[in-house]
């Protein structure tokens, strides 16, 4: 590289440009982590969990028809590829003259995947909850809506927190996908900078260390998440 | 908190040719009996024997394909249509239950458990509702747990929440599924002398119950449920000592001397 003091041997030089580029490029890449990755991860996951609520409970519903477009909707997205489905949103729904942004259309199919997913996690918490909790609801005058709402839905959403959290861990992982669309999050500025130093090992290296940051303390905001959700429970 | 004497002759609930089978299995078959106001009606009888569904059936829990319930203003159920969604609502506005596992929930505090009913059902302002759960609390001796979770109560503190939390309904008919048979034998009696009270008050009471001694002391009508049917009915005095029936003989001979053939 351009500055490099004449009279070191080549190998003590690419010890401290390493360790040079490690610390220069760092905070680029946590910048994009906080401003793309984890924005990008909580958009989609909070619309993905309201449409997987939805599809769990049509999942879960007596009605016939509306269970077997929750299990077919589920089948598609846990059988195919999230970087497929992100392509065809973004390069594929063109060709039919629907142009989305990068930005909406990362945050369209990382929500669609979340739903399919996170259905069957809510479906299966739902129906973890004791029959006896619907019927204490339901004698004390509540309707099924509200049951659902005020008593069985609470309970559920203890249980399916550690679930959850792997969905959602999953998630900022994937958000990496999103690079290849354009969107400028932490995985475009790693491929950036690699392409810019030729140090791809490093580079990607790094990259993988600041997802793991990142990861490490979504983890323990699940602890801490867990905790407050089981003290009403015996242990 | 006691209800109001009976002001006419018709009893409070009429039970009218309740029927339900599994396949070809009969749950019920036929089942016909009244409540009067003030009344305990103590339902026994082997495990299966349909006195459970019996009891269900009158909140709305379980659908018979059979069957009319007749209240004394005048309102009807009939089961056979299929209980619909607002029938439903209305019947279940007439009693509360009491499980065997006391469903309290989990996730909410003594307090909030009982006035949930009154309201986000019944609409009653919290304040309102509070007042009235602390004073229930208070009666049974919990008003210290007030704001404790279930799971930190004893079970027989528990299932004395499960009877408050039914009276804070106000209901007309008090519904009890084995209320003391998932207890620790040294917590039944906790829970039976508050039954006692509540019958000794005037509650109208329908209960399901293995406990033949309280059904002696505190029943005005037993009614004996085998394969479906009601083999025998009548006051405890008569139907537990000196039965007419044989299988309720050998019912009442087995509760007391479970080791005898």
């Amino acid at each position: 590289m351009g500055g490099m003091p004449v009279l070191t041997t080549a190998a003590e030089g690419a010890t401290r440009d390493t360790w040079t580029l490690l610390v220069d490029s760092f905070w680029p890449l946590v910048s994009a982590g906080l401003s793309a990755t984890i924005p990008l991860a909580l958009a989609s996951f909070a619309l993905g969990l309201a449409l997987a609520l939805v599809v769990a409970l049509l999942r879960i519903s007596a009605n016939p028809v509306l269970s077997a477009i929750a299990r077919f909707y589920i089948s598609v997205i846990r059988g195919t590829p999230l970087l497929v489905q992100l392509f065809v949103i973004f390069f594929g729904l063109p060709s039919i003259g629907v142009v989305i942004d990068p930005w909406p259309a990362a945050v369209i199919a990382f929500s669609l995947n979340v739903g399919g997913y996170a259905a069957e996690v809510i479906r299966a918490a739902i129906l973890s909850v004791p029959k006896g909790q619907w019927e204490a609801g339901f004698t004390v005058g509540l309707s099924h809506t509200t049951t659902l709402r005020r008593i069985i839905l609470p309970q559920a959403a203890r249980v399916s927190v550690p679930p959850l959290s792997n969905t959602f861990i999953s998630l900022v992982k994937d958000t990496s996908l999103a690079s290849l669309i354009l969107v400028p999050e932490l995985f475009a500025e790693a491929r950036q900078i690699a392409a810019f130093t030729y140090e791809f090992m490093v580079i990607y290296l790094e990259a993988a260390l600041v997802y793991w940051l990142f990861c490490l303390v979504l983890s323990s905001g699940q602890s801490a998440l867990e905790k407050r959700l089981d003290r009403y429970v015996a242990h | 908190m006691s209800r109001t004497e009976p002001t006419s002759d018709a009893p409070l609930l009429r039970v009218r040719g309740l029927r339900k089978s599994f396949g070809s299995n009969v749950v019920l078959d036929g089942i016909d009996f009244d409540v009067r106001r003030g009344e305990v009606v103590c339902l026994i009888g082997p495990s299966g024997s349909g006195k459970t569904t019996v009891l269900r059936s009158l909140n709305g829990l379980e659908t018979p394909e059979a069957g009319e319930l007749a209240f004394d203003d005048g309102s009807r159920f009939d089961l056979s249509a299929g209980v619909g969604r607002r029938a439903r609502s209305a019947l279940r506005d007439r009693s509360a239950m009491v499980f065997q596992h006391h469903n309290l929930f989990p996730h909410r505090t003594v307090l909030q458990n009982v006035i949930e009913g009154p309201v986000h059902a019944r609409r009653i302002p919290v304040a309102e509702a509070t007042r009235r759960a602390t004073e229930l609390l208070d009666r049974v001796g919990l008003t210290d747990k007030r704001d404790a979770y279930p799971h930190e109560l004893s079970g027989g503190q528990q299932q004395r929440v499960g009877i408050v939390r039914a009276l804070a309904l106000q209901p007309d008919l008090l519904l009890f599924d084995e209320p003391t048979s998932a207890l620790d034998p040294e917590l039944v009696g906790e829970v039976l002398l508050v039954l006692k009270e509540l019958a000794d008050e005037g509650w109208t009471m329908v209960i399901v119950t293995h406990e033949l001694d309280f059904a002696r002391r505190v029943a005005d009508q037993v009614l004996f449920f085998d394969a479906g049917v009601i083999v025998e009915r009548g006051a405890p005095a008569h139907l537990l000592s000196t039965p007419e029936h044989e299988r309720t003989r050998r019912f009442i001979a087995r509760l007391l001397h479970p080791l005898d053939e």
